[in-house]
């Protein structure tokens, strides 16, 4: 069943026309990955989801219902954790903090406590930090804390914005295994990458963005097989 | 001259903390909104206007006879706070979403008209009702406790010092410690990631103004209870000066604003004492201002962030 789905969506930068009528569906329980080069319209196609830039024209629905025009707050409410690029946690706000912001819709404490050992189990090195201030930390522990904190409010899905970007080898590997162990657990992803590659090895279906439109969507592994996909992103 | 100085000391840190207050205000909107609110002067002015009638009405009626003072200014406080609490709120409806995502001078420009709305119609509403815009708040403290031989501290201005560390305490740990203060830090931090942890940056901003607000009001009750004598352009320079302690703080910064507050309120009552003194009378009490802020300029110029912010990059 389709989770979340986008129609014919347009979306506007200022005068630049960023999304050209874009259509995608993730599925409920799926790892789907989006990929293209900087300026494709990865970030706009997030961003239009949770309404920080708005569809001018098409519809995005999210579980059965039209999110096109709700407020991001509300959008977030109904159960998307947008992961945005850069990490964007909250830098004077302690590791707890952030994820304590990560649960504000959830008023149960009991709840939240949970929430946080499961952050910690993990991402241990989060639990080392727990007090010190999110700006402080190196970018990938800035990255753990941001899923992290995403997670938090128990989402039906989750978006990660370039997850990898500027992160060392090491660390991306480690990011990518828990977007597989999240997926085995049931969480569905929507992922947004420059590393096609990575991106589609752990992915179940793929699509190609190019200056605001789709021009390619199959499964992963064909994806990663296409001539046309490895010369231009897995060069 | 030395045996005046616990006297101007306290003298000092009564009106120290009454910046300190004020000046909380303009920090927390400063913080999430980036805007200057200069009409938060007159809501302070405001909040002494809603506290001096409530005194008033009730001493006309008879109500204040035989109360406990404490009670009485509890009761006021709690009225002047809920009511410019509102007015702040308004006033952010009113005056600043619309113009949210507009140039800074804008809002700024918005709260200058304000600023002077509230003082023409505070102005207007006493004339019509009172026949005179100058009032004198009744009288609930009269005593002071001498300390020692060397001082005596009016029973009002320990009032005012007591009642404002409880309002700093308060705020403090509703800022660090309960989920909405955090968000409201979060909300200063980054709006649109706040807005993706499901936070309502609307309603976030509104419980600042509600805060800051009848913070501010609450310190104009303590004014006329300290001063006496109120009139509709008392936010005026008052509202000024919690700014500079604000600036002098490090705009934005929770502490800055405190600490600024208390500094300026003694390097004023200090210079007002001690600088005819000092300079054979070239200089008299009436520098004391050019003092302060003198100290506000050398602050500024060699730490521009004030004494406790972060120097910030620019945002892009």
């Amino acid at each position: 069943m389709a989770l979340l789905e986008l129609t014919n969506v347009h979306t506007y930068y200022g005068g630049i026309h960023a999304l050209k009528g874009l259509s995608m569906t993730v599925n409920e329980g799926e790892v789907v990955t989006l990929i293209g080069s900087n300026g494709a319209g990865k970030s706009t196609t997030l961003k239009t989801i949770c309404a920080q830039t708005r569809a001018k024209e098409g519809k995005v629905i999210f579980n059965g219902k039209d999110i096109t025009q709700m407020r991001t707050h509300d959008i977030a409410l109904a159960g998307i954790a947008h992961v945005p690029e850069g990490r964007r946690i909250f830098p004077k706000l302690t590791v707890r903090e952030n994820l304590e912001m990560g649960a504000f819709s959830v008023s149960d404490k009991k709840v939240i406590e949970e929430g946080i050992e499961r952050a910690f189990a993990y991402f241990p090195r989060l639990k080392e930090r727990v007090s010190q201030k999110g700006g402080t930390m190196s970018g990938g522990e800035q990255q753990m804390l941001a899923i992290a904190r995403g997670l938090m409010m128990k989402p039906k899905i989750l978006m990660l914005d370039e997850p990898s970007m500027g992160l060392a080898p090491i660390l991306v590997e480690q990011i990518f295994e828990i977007v597989t162990e999240l997926n085995k657990e049931g969480m569905t992803i929507l992922l947004v990458e420059q590393n096609a590659n990575q991106a589609l090895s752990v992915a179940h279906r793929g699509y190609v963005i190019q200056t605001g439109e789709i021009i390619l969507k199959d499964d992963a592994q064909t994806l990663l097989m296409n001539p046309q996909v490895r010369e231009a992103y897995l060069a | 001259m030395i045996n005046i100085l616990p006297q101007v000391l306290v003298d000092g840190l009564t009106l120290g903390f009454m910046y300190a207050v004020v000046a909380l205000g303009y920090t927390m909107v400063y913080g999430i909104l980036e805007i200057i609110n200069f009409a938060h002067g007159d809501i302070f002015m405001v909040g002494a206007f809603i506290g001096t009638e409530v005194l008033l009405i009730s001493d006309a009626l008879g109500a204040l006879e035989g109360m406990n003072p404490f009670v009485a200014l509890f009761i006021t406080l709690i009225i002047a706070m809920v009511l410019t609490g509102a007015l702040g709120v308004g006033i952010e409806r009113v005056a600043y979403r619309p113009l949210r995502g507009a140039p800074r001078l804008v809002p700024l420009i918005s709260a200058i008209g304000v600023s002077f709305l509230l003082q023409d119609l505070v102005r207007f509403t006493e004339a019509l009702a009172r026949n005179e815009f100058y009032l004198n708040s009744p009288a609930l403290f009269t005593g002071s406790i001498p300390l020692g031989s060397i001082a005596t501290i009016p029973t009002k201005g320990l009032i005012v010092i007591v009642i404002a560390i409880v309002m700093m305490i308060a705020l403090t740990l509703f800022v660090n410690k309960t989920k909405w203060g955090i968000a409201m830090r979060a909300v200063a931090q980054d709006q649109s990631t706040a807005s993706l942890m499901t936070i309502n940056v609307n309603k976030v901003i509104m419980l600042t103004f509600l805060i800051g607000s009848s913070l501010g009001g609450a310190t104009g009750v303590l004014f006329a209870q300290n001063y006496g004598t109120i009139d509709p352009y008392i936010g005026f320079i008052l509202g000024l000066k919690a700014f500079t302690a604000a600036v002098l703080g490090g705009i934005g910064n929770l502490r800055g604003a405190m600490i600024g507050g208390v500094l300026l309120g003694l390097l004023e009552s200090l210079s007002g004492a001690f600088m005819g003194p000092l300079t054979n009378g070239a200089f008299g009490a009436e520098y004391k201002d050019v003092f302060a802020f003198s100290i506000l300029i050398l602050v500024l110029l060699f730490k521009p962030e004030g004494l406790f912010g972060e120097a910030v990059k620019e945002k892009v």
